[in-house]
């Protein structure tokens, strides 16, 4: 940026201190260069969307595209259809494969913030002998990535047995695994969001009257429900798009696979003759419930942003 | 809320209210422990005790059989004696670190330059461009990096048919931009030890990290007063000079914390070297996470695998408390 405003001619700028500046004109030549550089980032983030998109739509059914054809002549949604039909070479629906990704990542984000918000006002609210070590250790598991745990984890849930069902290979065994995360993550979330309400909304309630227990339920959390929302949503995102332990966890052709694993399949070392069309029609039908969700919630989000982020 | 009838007891002694508070802490905290000691806690000591054992897949069905072999794992893996191809575990730090310290300054400085450039005053389409900014944060990075590996294909990826179609206007031949992006073994840059798939996962990774810089810079830019901006006109302040002594120390708190979480993040960042490059040429781009997930998924070498998360557990222990010093340091300078 600096570059940008140091390249304005010197003239310019003495001339623009003289006029005040609640007057917001900029002269016209800034304006186009700054537009131009405005459009050429836009292009940029703009380009692998309508990649991607251009790919899913194109009709020749093509493996791999003929060139770079924005809007490909006579666009059609066969590919999606493919994709709703059997995306991948395992015969299973793309329905199913979200349904199961949408079990896991609900399941997971529900039990997190449920089990994480009495914690966070806990940490929040309230004094206690252990706060500061607790708290520690809530951080310490934060910083680790998924990957730390992967290995006891896989062990552990390997060696849970009922009858013929073991739970390492289940699609409960990737939610514990998720949650083993995701719920530090939660706690953190929502008392950094906790601490944001002013205390004396508390103190009013107990000159009431009111107990802990009453002030929690009647007070903190209706007004926490924005960040609970807020919360369960990224955790659901995380859920969604879980490969780490699904991948590792599953056995070979589960019928509890998701998403993100078949995405893989797409895409992974052994896709070199899935058509694109597929691949991109997958990514997008993949993408957009989350990312429409986001958008609306965007606003919240990022306001919380400082928080940290789910890890993945 | 019902209204109390009548006032309560005043708290007879200060004790007495942290005494209650403690008991109803602890029964809120419960649930949430009783969790983590379950699948967090003890899953992390147990780790601690298959990092000195030499724990394969033999041992799955009975963990206690696994061998006791001491601190071997951690010899095999600081002297890179893991019998897999290419694993230097010094290199991959030192990758690993460069990695995650590149991206965040690119995406510290690109994201501070778009938030100031879209912060000019009398700029047209404002609103519109930071609406469509925001748009690599909303798609999960999964697919974010399926999608830029798919890009950068050699024959028919999107950066090089691009990269055809603009050099076809320089009458540069398409057979120019058949780039292997994210195998090809000879560097780019002569004196630098970085494979091309470097820079095209620095690519993906840029689109995807500025715009939340972005995001938390505008918030910040927005809170300077305009007043010092005036005064510092006023004073014959050049547009640099201003962002100098004005703009930069208003964003240091917000972009400092958020950098050293951007880092951490990227540090762990599995997906895009997962996904794009494999961690190839030969290992070059592997991260401590995706080699990590390999030794589970690929070698079966649980032990092995645990004592490597130990070390990555130490290094990032590192990495936050050295973190934590800087940001306090900078934080106390001329705040």
């Amino acid at each position: 940026m600096a570059t940008i405003t140091a390249a304005v001619p010197r003239r310019r700028l003495l001339s623009r201190t003289r006029t005040p500046s609640s007057e917001r004109k900029m002269p016209w030549r800034r304006q186009l260069v700054l537009q131009v550089l405005c459009l050429f980032v836009a292009f940029t983030v703009l380009f692998p969307v309508l990649w991607i998109v251009s790919l899913a739509v194109d009709p020749r059914g093509l493996t791999r595209p003929d060139g770079l054809n924005l809007i490909p002549p006579g666009a059609t949604l066969k590919a999606f259809q493919e994709v709703l039909v059997q995306p991948t070479s395992n015969p299973i629906s793309f329905l199913e494969l979200a349904f199961n990704s949408f079990k896991l990542a609900i399941g997971t984000a529900i039990f997190s913030v449920m089990i994480g918000v009495f914690a966070a006002y806990a940490f929040s609210r309230l004094q206690f002998r252990g706060r500061q070590l607790l708290m520690l250790a809530i951080l310490a598991v934060l910083m680790l990535p998924a990957a730390a745990t992967l290995a006891p984890l896989f062990v552990q849930l390997n060696a849970i047995n009922i009858g013929g069902f073991n739970l390492r290979q289940s699609l409960v065994g990737v939610g514990l695994a998720i949650i083993s995360g995701l719920l530090p993550f939660a706690i953190w979330n929502l008392k950094g969001y906790l601490d944001t309400i002013p205390k004396e909304l508390e103190e009013a309630a107990a000159v009431d009257g009111a107990n802990r227990n009453q002030t929690f339920i009647r007070i903190i959390l209706p007004l926490a429900v924005p960040a609970l929302a807020v919360t369960a949503f990224l955790g659901f995102v995380a859920g969604w798009t879980e490969f780490f332990f699904t991948t590792i966890f599953l056995p070979a052709g589960s019928k509890e696979t998701t998403l993100a694993v078949a995405l893989n399949m797409l895409v992974g070392q052994f896709a070199t003759t899935t058509p694109w069309s597929k691949f991109s029609a997958f990514a997008i039908m993949f993408a957009l419930p989350v990312s429409v969700v986001y958008l609306l919630l965007q606003k919240y989000i990022v306001s919380g942003l400082a928080v940290g982020g789910v890890k993945g | 809320m019902t209204a109390a009838a009548s006032v309560p007891r005043m708290p007879s002694g200060r004790r007495r209210i942290l005494g209650r508070d403690t008991r109803t802490a602890y029964l809120y905290l419960v649930p949430a422990f009783l969790v983590m000691a379950a699948i967090t806690f003890y899953p992390l000591l147990f780790q601690t005790w298959m990092s000195f054992t030499d724990f394969q897949i033999g041992n799955l069905r009975n963990p206690a059989t696994a061998p006791w072999v001491g601190l071997s794992n951690y010899q095999k893996i600081l002297e890179s004696r893991l019998g897999i191809p290419n694993f230097d575990f010094i290199r991959m730090i030192a990758f690993n670190l460069f990695w995650a310290l590149s991206n965040v300054i690119l995406h510290v400085v690109i994201g501070v330059g778009i938030a100031v450039l879209l912060n000019s005053p009398g700029l047209k389409f404002k609103k519109f461009y930071r609406a469509l900014f925001i748009l690599p944060v909303i798609i999960p990075p999964l697919i974010v990096a399926t999608v830029w590996r798919n890009m950068f294909d050699t024959s028919n990826g999107a950066v090089n048919l691009g990269l055809q179609a603009v050099g076809g206007l320089f009458k540069i031949p398409a057979e120019a931009f058949n780039i292997d992006w994210l195998r090809q073994v000879q560097e780019p840059i002569a004196f630098l030890p970085l494979p091309l798939a470097y820079f095209a996962l620095l690519a993906a990774n840029t689109w995807l990290g500025w715009p939340l810089n972005s995001v938390v810079a505008t918030g910040a830019l927005q809170s300077i007063p305009h007043e010092l901006y005036e005064a510092a006109e006023m004073d014959g302040a050049s547009s640099w000079q201003k962002f100098r002594t004005v703009t930069i120390p208003f964003l240091r708190p917000a972009m400092v914390p958020y950098a050293i979480y951007g880092f951490v993040i990227t540090f762990n960042l599995f997906y895009l070297s997962y996904f794009m490059s494999g961690g190839g040429p030969n290992g070059q781009t592997e991260l401590l996470v995706t080699q990590a997930y390999k030794l589970v998924d690929e070698q079966r070498l649980y032990g092995v695998a645990a004592a490597f998360s130990i070390f990555i557990f130490f290094i990032l222990l590192v990495i936050t408390i050295f973190a934590n010093r800087a940001a306090k340091a900078t934080a106390s300078f001329d705040a």
